[in-house]
């Protein structure tokens, strides 16, 4: 019963390698954005947050449809980026990375930015005057203090790409071994007759992944109080 | 020597302040609100005067006729704030040193020695800015601004959050710096006390606009702070 099958192995391990290139990609772009959201004011920036959070209010189809249509094979960018970079997201792994990252992405960024607009500003001030330039203020003070939030962002992160479904088998469809992911494995699972008992072995497995992001997470969280209290 | 020519608006209040001081010890002296905080925030660079500009030994900071506006990680002028702002993150050694780093100073092994003797913090290096007292804490930001080599020192109120225990506990180790560190200093104060006991000379600011300039005397004079 509690025996993992070869094809059930293969989804999770691919689960756990697009999540996880998902959120390493998006973890640099994520900080970026959550500092220029937190920390600037610019012409456009309504639109800029509305735009990284409109995957979280998109039908997830409607998202993976989308990226279909521009990273496609005859996509906009999916075809100049075959043919000048060789880097093909349709249908592959890569491809299913890509959609959870831009699932994922809102999640990952609102806890940073979060961080980000608890440091102090005065510390950053302080750290100016004693020569600090304003990259060495971020990298020195801003982001030490926002820390844990940013992994707090990387674990929600993880968590939601793992579970993506929608938009990633709109995208990249459901291939054994290269874009069958847990999600899309319970979904075959639940469609073939007698699958019922793989099916529930991976969803216990999703849960068990599922509650450790979010038990993590909230311990980041915890931490990054403390270390804005200077304990 | 400071030379600072400068006015600027903020909201409903005005700044229009110049005078030049060669003293070791300004003080900058006034009732709250009188501007002193803004006043050393255009020094520090960290706030920009609408019109005016600052000259320290010969060298234009601020400057807006020529547009010259040095950024204040630039100027090398040491800020001590009244709520310190030691970094939480960081232990009391990494506070200390970070100035040195951020200047890419070389390492000053007896520079170092001495500024943690003359504040009495030796014992305090490896604790964490959240389980220092005050009056530790105001301390260790000293020894943190003097420690990357600032040509000048603006001491914002540093005793302004101490009870009056703290004050009497830190005020000789203000005196010590003025007599030793051969920084000159920026001094804002409300305290008429702490100023006599400090500053070489005083300009008094009132409603965003200074008012007299001269030696300690002048806080003698019959003034009654708004």
């Amino acid at each position: 019963m509690f025996e993992l099958s070869p094809t059930e192995w293969t989804a999770i391990q691919l689960s756990l390698r697009v999540a996880a290139v998902a959120t390493l990609v998006a973890t640099p772009l994520g900080i970026a954005i959550a500092w220029l959201l937190a920390r600037r004011d610019f012409w456009g920036k309504a639109v800029v947050d509305a735009l990284i959070h409109l995957p979280l209010v998109l039908p997830p189809v409607v998202t993976g449809y989308l990226l279909l249509l521009t990273f496609g094979r005859r996509g906009l960018i999916g075809a100049w980026l075959a043919d000048h970079l060789g880097i093909v997201f349709a249908f592959r792994w890569t491809g299913a990375a890509l959609a959870c990252g831009i699932m994922s992405f809102p999640l990952l960024v609102r806890p940073i930015r979060l961080s980000i607009e608890a440091v102090d500003r005065r510390l950053e001030q302080a750290a100016g005057t004693l020569g600090a330039a304003p990259w060495r203020v971020f990298t020195t003070v801003t982001l030490p203090l926002a820390l844990p939030g940013v992994l707090a962002g990387m674990v929600l992160g993880f968590a939601k790409a793992i579970g993506e479904f929608g938009a990633t088998i709109t995208f990249v469809s459901n291939i054994p071994g290269e874009t069958q992911t847990i999600s899309s494995a319970i979904y075959s699972l639940i469609q073939t007759p007698d699958g019922d008992t793989a099916a529930l072995r991976l969803v216990v497995v999703s849960v068990v992944i599922a509650m450790a992001a979010l038990v993590a997470s909230e311990w980041f969280a915890r931490r990054a109080l403390r270390r804005l209290h200077g304990n | 020597m400071l030379r600072v020519d400068v006015s600027r608006q903020l909201g409903e209040f005005s700044i229009e302040a110049s005078f030049s001081s060669e003293g070791r010890v300004t003080g900058l002296f006034g009732a709250s609100g009188a501007g002193k905080t803004s006043l050393i925030n255009m020094i520090a660079g960290l706030l920009r005067p609408d019109r005016g500009s600052i000259i320290i030994d010969g060298e234009t900071l601020d400057d807006t006729a020529a547009r010259v506006h040095i950024p204040a990680h630039r100027r090398r002028i040491g800020y001590v704030f009244q709520d310190a702002r030691l970094f939480p993150h960081l232990d009391v050694r990494q506070n200390l040193d970070y100035g040195r780093r951020m200047n890419r100073l070389a390492d000053d092994p007896a520079q170092r020695a001495r500024v943690t003797d003359l504040l009495d913090i030796g014992r305090l290096l490896d604790r964490r800015p959240g389980q220092l007292s005050g009056g530790e804490r105001q301390r260790v930001a000293l020894g943190r601004a003097l420690l990357s080599k600032p040509r000048l020192l603006l001491l914002d109120e540093p005793l302004g959050s101490l009870d009056e225990g703290r004050k009497v506990e830190i005020l000789p180790y203000l005196v010590r710096l003025r007599d030793e560190a051969n920084v000159p200093m920026v001094y804002v104060s409300h305290d008429a006390a702490e100023m006599r006991q400090l500053a070489t000379q005083i300009v008094m600011l009132r409603h965003g606009q200074v008012t007299a300039f001269g030696g300690v005397k002048v806080l003698s004079a019959p003034v009654s702070p708004a």
